[in-house]
This record gives C-alpha cells, sequence and structure tokens, in this order.
C-alpha cells in the first residue's frame, strides 16, 4: 500500500506539494490528475524516493520513504517499476539491453534466463520484433511500451506511471491504456498513475483523484468522478476534456 | 539590500557546485572496487576520447613546441646560447606545455561532449530512471568516463611532449640554425640528467596529466549531472565545464608544481 499523510514539497519559491494525502490500496490503479506543475510528477518522486518531502510522511508498505538509508532504498526500489513520460531509455544501448539493464545490473540470473525473460516481457508490451533496435530510432509509442517492459522485466509489486500517454496518438494511446489494466489484472501490480488524460484515467484508473493547491482537492471511484458536478471533475473529466 | 543578497547567492552557488564535483569525486573513488563491471565500457570511453582529441593534440602540441622554441631561440641567439634551445623546449614542454595543452585540449572535446551527453541524459530523465532501477548513476556513468580521462591525459600527453620537442627541433634546424643532432642531445640530456629511469621534469609532467584529466571527468560530469531546464540548460552545462576546467587545469597546474619544486625540494 503506497500511502502519502500530509506531505509538503518546496521547490525553489513555490510550495508545490501542501499538505497532499493519499493512499493506494494494492492491486489498485490510483489516477492522479491535475493542471500542469500541480505536483503529480513530485508525489511520484516522493513514492520512489527521488525526493524527499519538507514535511509528512511518505509509506510503502508501512516502511517511512523518506527515512531509508541508500540500500533500503535501492531494495524498495526493486520492488518497483516506473514508466517515464518519454520511456527514458538509455540512448546507446537496444531495446533489449534497456530491458535487461535492472537484472544484469541486480539479479543472479543467467544470461540465458535473462534473455528468455526479457523477451517475454517485450512480446507482452508486442515489442519483440524491435529489440535489436536503438531507442533513437523507434517511435515515442514504441519507447514507451519499452519503458513499460523495463518497468516490468523484475516483476514489481508496483508501477508508477508518469503521463504514459502524453503527446502519443489515440490508437497508440489505447494499446498503453490496454496494458497497462493487463499489467493490474494478469500480474496483480498496483499502479499510481499521473495523467492528464480523461481517457487514460477512465479506461485505466480504479479511482481516480485530483490535484488542487498542493493537495488532493477531490477524490472517488472512475463512476463518482465522471458524475461528479464539481468543477475540477467537470474540468479535468468532464465531456469536453481530453 | 539587494545586491548583498546576489552576491550571497552567486557565493552560496558557487560553493555548493564545489562542494557537488568533491563529493562526485570522492564517490568515484569509491565505486572504483566495481570497475571491473564496467571496463568494457571505460575502455570505450578511453578509446573514443583518445580519437577524438589526437589530431587536435598533435598539431596544437606541434605548433606550441615550435612557438616555444622561436620564442626562446630568438632571445638565446641574442646572447649567442642557442645550445641550451633543446633543454629549454623539451623541460617546459615535459613539466608544463604538454599536460597543460593536452588537458586543455581534452576540456574542450572530450569534457564539453561529456557535460552534453550527460546533461541531455538528465533532463531527458535518463539519470533519473537510472535511479529507480537502483543503478548508481556514479557507478555507471561518471566511474567509466573518469577512469578513461585519467588514464589517457597521461598518454596523450607523452605524444603531445614528443611533438612538441619535434615542433621545436624543425624551427631550431630551419630558422636558428641549430643542428639537429645538437638540439636533440640538449633535450636528451635535460631529461636525463637525474640519472633516474623517469626523471622528476618527466613524473612531475605525467603526474599532472592525471591529476588533470580527473579534474576535467569529475567537472564536466558534475555539470552534466546537474543540468536542468532543457537544451538551454544543456548548453549551460557544456559552457560551465569547459570554463570550470580550464581554470582548475591553470589552478591545479599551479599547486602541483609548487608541490613538486617548492614544497617537496
Amino acid at each position: 500500500m503506497i500511502e502519502l499523510r500530509d506531505v509538503k514539497k518546496r521547490l525553489g519559491s513555490r510550495q508545490i506539494l501542501d499538505g497532499m494525502t493519499l493512499s493506494v490500496p494494492k492491486g489498485m490503479n490510483f489516477v492522479l490528475m491535475g493542471p500542469s506543475g500541480s505536483g503529480k510528477s513530485v508525489t511520484l518522486k516522493h513514492v520512489i524516493g527521488i525526493l524527499r518531502p519538507d514535511a509528512g510522511s511518505v509509506q510503502v508498505d508501512g516502511q517511512e520513504v523518506p527515512t531509508m538509508d541508500r540500500t533500503q532504498l535501492m531494495a524498495l526500489r526493486r520492488r518497483m517499476g516506473y514508466l517515464f513520460q518519454n520511456g527514458a531509455l538509455i540512448n546507446w544501448l537496444s531495446v533489449e539491453d534497456n530491458v535487461a539493464l535492472p537484472l544484469r545490473e541486480h539479479s543472479k540470473l543467467g544470461r540465458g534466463e535473462i534473455r528468455d525473460r526479457v523477451h517475454e516481457v517485450l512480446k507482452m508490451v508486442q515489442m519483440d520484433h524491435a529489440a535489436a533496435q536503438s531507442p533513437p530510432s523507434i517511435s515515442g509509442g514504441m519507447k514507451l511500451r519499452t519503458g513499460l517492459a523495463r518497468a516490468l522485466v523484475t516483476k514489481p509489486e508496483y508501477v508508477l506511471y508518469d503521463e504514459p500517454n502524453a503527446g502519443l496518438d489515440p490508437i497508440i494511446s489505447q494499446q498503453i491504456h490496454e496494458l497497462i489494466v493487463e499489467v493490474r489484472d494478469s500480474l496483480g501490480v498496483t499502479g499510481l498513475i499521473v495523467t492528464h488524460s480523461r481517457a487514460c484515467a477512465v479506461h485505466c484508473g480504479d479511482r481516480i483523484g485530483i490535484l488542487d493547491h498542493g493537495k488532493l482537492g477531490l477524490e472517488g471511484t472512475v463512476d463518482e468522478m465522471v458524475h461528479s458536478e464539481h468543477p475540477l471533475a467537470r474540468a479535468f473529466l468532464g465531456g469536453g476534456s481530453d | 539590500m539587494n545586491l548583498l543578497a546576489a552576491v550571497g547567492q552567486t557565493i552560496r552557488t558557487r560553493a555548493d557546485g564545489a562542494g557537488y564535483v568533491v563529493d562526485l569525486l570522492l564517490r568515484t573513488a569509491l565505486a572504483v572496487r566495481r570497475l571491473p563491471r564496467r571496463l568494457r565500457f571505460t575502455l570505450d570511453m578511453a578509446f573514443n576520447a583518445g580519437v577524438r582529441s589526437l589530431p587536435v593534440t598533435m598539431v596544437v602540441a606541434a605548433f606550441a613546441g615550435a612557438i616555444l622554441a622561436m620564442q626562446t631561440g630568438i632571445e638565446l641567439r641574442r646572447f649567442g646560447d642557442t645550445a641550451v634551445l633543446g633543454t629549454i623546449t623539451a623541460l617546459s614542454m615535459c613539466r608544463e606545455m604538454g599536460p597543460f595543452i593536452t588537458g586543455v585540449i581534452l576540456a574542450a572535446t572530450v569534457g564539453s561532449s561529456m557535460a552534453a551527453e550527460l546533461g541531455t541524459m538528465n533532463v531527458s530523465d535518463e539519470v533519473a530512471a537510472l535511479e529507480v532501477m537502483s543503478v548508481d548513476p556514479v557507478d555507471y556513468l561518471v566511474l567509466p568516463r573518469v577512469i578513461a580521462l585519467a588514464v589517457m591525459c597521461p598518454l596523450l600527453t607523452v605524444l603531445s611532449n614528443l611533438i612538441g620537442i619535434y615542433g621545436g627541433s624543425v624551427i631550431a634546424e630551419h630558422n636558428l640554425g641549430v643542428s639537429s643532432d645538437l638540439y636533440w642531445l640538449s633535450a636528451r640530456e635535460a631529461l636525463t640528467s637525474s640519472g633516474t629511469l623517469l626523471p622528476k621534469e618527466v613524473y612531475v609532467g605525467l603526474f599532472k596529466a592525471f591529476v588533470f584529466g580527473v579534474a576535467v571527468s569529475t567537472v564536466s560530469c558534475a555539470s552534466g549531472l546537474r543540468a536542468t531546464g532543457g537544451a538551454l540548460g544543456v548548453g549551460l552545462a557544456v559552457q560551465a565545464a569547459v570554463r570550470n576546467s580550464v581554470i582548475l587545469i591553470i589552478v591545479l597546474g599551479f599547486i602541483v608544481t609548487w608541490f613538486f619544486y617548492f614544497l617537496s625540494g
């Protein structure tokens, strides 16, 4: 379970998070929406320990993330996957090597076992055919799918998705949404999804929260949120959004 | 009051940057035990650094040696003492000019590319991706680059010294009337007069080159890893990497010379 309680974070002169409280139960996809610069990605970075809060508590399975030492943090991160907006693939490694990287660095698996595992997840995201290609030669959607494969290759319990369909056309976006749902349903992975997209939120989410002035201004199930008359819900989930 | 605040902020930013470089250097030193895992990448980096800077180093060293011989020779000729031209050129190249030229060229070619590469990785979240995969960016990205330059800078300096001394010999023979034999004899004597296998003039120069290699790579990696704000931020990181590297080369060059020739006798 991911839990943030009264988290405050200032970056430069801006108060990004101001009393952020959030709870993501296991096996659920929680969608976090909000205006640009409202602290959605900052929230994800707190969960994985890249940023530490100025005040408040960030817990994963009851363990306090900000007080973890480097070893504990590395152990936590091995249980988590993170899908960056653009995939954040290492440019000089092939698709296959990018996906294999976390296993090569941390697992005790042999070369053959790593190759098999890598191709298993590449097949799942339909990228097996492009295993030998390098990131600059593949499309944005392929980069994202490779990023997702890399996030899943270590069989994580949690995956944090940072704008998983930003800049993608509707068809590729739909493929990514289906993958996110499949990851939750078939692998039982808990997801925290940051997005601006109504389609992504409605398709992938179990619950939706909308950030407002550094904290959750509104939260509910997908149904509750879609039918809510609250101005925030209308702005992000109304018919004209997306 | 605003001026004071601005000055204070600038000092704080500079101190923060210097602290980051020192911290990065220490973390890199601690990561050396993991070098065998990164050997392949380190060799690639060393090869690239050597190939990328070799032609420029050769050209600059040849002309630096030639200029040195020319300027010194003009004065020596007035006193009729051009016989020591080889000595002066060889000593100047090995002690100072060779390491300095190589360090500056490496800063401009390899250091700038390191800062741009890591800066681009940083602003496109690739460094953060390594962190969330529990891959230490210092171990994975910085260590191979620092080791590569720490090895390549002294090697290129040896080449730079030889080409510089040769450049001086051409000028000595064709413009100053010093025979090639006399020039090379005088250069050889200057470098072997101590009777040791590796004369002080040579090893101090090579040590200097090693220090420059470590400094340039660490400063450049630090600039790249601190880059923020897209293409503009990467550009500023490259600018800072080259500027700070050149400043450090001059300051560290002075400190090493002072230590070996004045402090330790």
